[in-house]
């Protein structure tokens, strides 16, 4: 069974409220043709899972600026001027976590776990109203874990059956991501043969994936543009 | 000249590597000691997944895909790894990073950090820096001694919000390198020619070197 679909085909995976996972750090690894087709929807009070908001004006930026996020939670917002002020207005409610807290918290999603213990946040504002527990006399707080009801990935190469390979610091939060939606999305810049992956540098099973879209972006000098 | 005392706090920590070590290099001053490891074979580190981080590239190699923690454009060396944030902070938290090297705007007499949150200003960012205060095995600040408006980093007691409840082993500033034993913070050495009054004076409490033979020596 071949899970690659056409690029509009996925508006119809989402709906109004949805928590998604978009994987990609600044906007390295960022599922770009897709979240371009969430602009295509009538879907809004969106919950994004991310490191940032999208940077350079692209990415999840773009889904921001539209007025379809209600909530980030993520790591760094503070470079996406728009959304401080939008915080700042109270129009965007966001969750900061620290990046490790948040990469863990997605992996136990994805794994069944409900949560874990980490020392790091321990005694900061990030730690208000979280369950603190000495473990062999150190300090911890309780983190739940994170899932989404889709979530969207970037990969180097998918074949027909949703294994992925990643390319360089493009992979950073799509393996967890990938394993933590409902409905898990791969946009890749090649889809090849199954058996054309060597088994043995698969990171994403296929298990995990959904549905495989073919990226309309490529890369140019220090920007991801659009091919076609 | 802020210039100039930028590179002398990165050229001292550069000091303080060894070969062998795997180190995370934060953003700004904490960038630099990169171009004064010399001989020195480090690792790099950078938490959204690399280990083995190179230079920067040249036109011809750039690849926008392939950047460091800064989002800059890196490289990687022979060895290198990718991974995924989970197992790149698992490196950090679970102390497999020998040293992390971390921007600063307060450190506290007894190494407490503060140094992702500036007060009055919408706090949206806070990255890795709580992950590697918490996890790596030695940590190390980089900071000017004071800001802009002369007032002391090296402070009795934060104003600014906690990084964590770890405490620093080092603090290198342009004026002097610091650590931090249980009894408070003390002088290593001086890297700005004052002496340990006049120095006292300038961050607003007393200071004493950590070697007391020092104390009495002139400059």
């Amino acid at each position: 069974m071949s899970k690659i679909v056409e690029a509009c085909g996925i508006r119809q995976l989402f709906k109004s409220g949805d928590q998604i996972l978009a994987g990609g750090f600044g906007l390295s690894g960022t599922p770009l043709t897709i979240i371009d087709e969430l602009l295509e929807t009538d879907i809004w009070d969106l919950t994004i899972v991310s490191n940032n908001l999208g940077d350079n004006g692209q990415g999840l930026h773009k889904l921001f600026m539209q007025g379809k996020i209600k909530k980030a939670i993520g790591s760094f917002f503070s470079i996406n001027r728009e959304a401080v002020i939008a915080w700042t207005k109270g129009e965007l409610d966001i969750e900061l976590l620290p990046q490790g807290t948040l990469a863990e918290a997605i992996r136990c999603g994805g794994a069944g776990i409900g949560g874990f213990y980490t020392k790091t946040a321990v005694g900061t504002e990030l730690a208000q109203g979280k369950e603190e527990r000495i473990i062999d006399g150190e300090r911890y707080i309780f983190e739940k874990a994170i899932k989404g009801d889709v979530a969207i990935v970037r990969a180097a190469k998918a074949d027909r059956l949703g294994n992925l390979v990643y390319h360089t610091t493009a992979r950073n939060f799509n393996p967890m991501m990938a394993t933590a939606g409902k409905i898990v999305i791969a946009e890749v810049d090649e889809i090849v043969e199954v058996g054309a992956l060597d088994p043995e540098y698969i990171v994403t099973p296929h298990a995990y994936v959904d549905y495989v879209i073919q990226s309309k972006y490529v890369k140019s000098g220090r920007e991801y543009v659009e091919s076609r | 000249m802020s210039q100039d005392k930028r590179h002398v706090i990165a050229k001292r920590i550069a000091q303080e590597l060894e070969n062998g070590q795997v180190v995370n290099l934060g953003v700004g001053i904490p960038t630099l000691v990169a171009s004064y490891l010399d001989e020195k074979e480090v690792y790099l580190q950078t938490e959204n997944g690399l280990l083995g981080m190179g230079p920067s590239p040249s036109e011809d190699e750039l690849d926008i895909d392939l950047i460091n923690a800064g989002k800059e454009p890196v490289t990687y060396l022979r060895g290198a790894s990718f991974f995924n944030s989970a197992d790149s902070f698992a490196l950090i938290r679970g102390g497999h990073v020998d040293v992390a090297v971390l921007g600063t705007l307060q450190v506290d007499v007894y190494g407490e950090i503060a140094n992702w949150a500036v007060p009055n200003q919408p706090i949206l960012g806070v990255g890795g820096a709580m992950d590697l205060v918490a996890g790596a095995k030695k940590v190390i600040v980089a900071a000017t001694l004071f800001t802009k408006d002369g007032e002391s980093k090296l402070v009795p007691q934060l104003t600014y919000k906690t990084s964590g409840i770890k405490r620093v082993d080092l603090f290198v500033s342009d004026y002097a390198v610091f650590t931090f034993p249980p009894d408070g913070v003390k002088v290593v050495e001086m890297l700005e020619d004052v002496t340990i009054e006049e120095l006292s004076e300038k961050v607003g409490f007393p200071l004493e070197y950590l070697n007391p033979h020092l104390q009495t020596s002139s400059r």
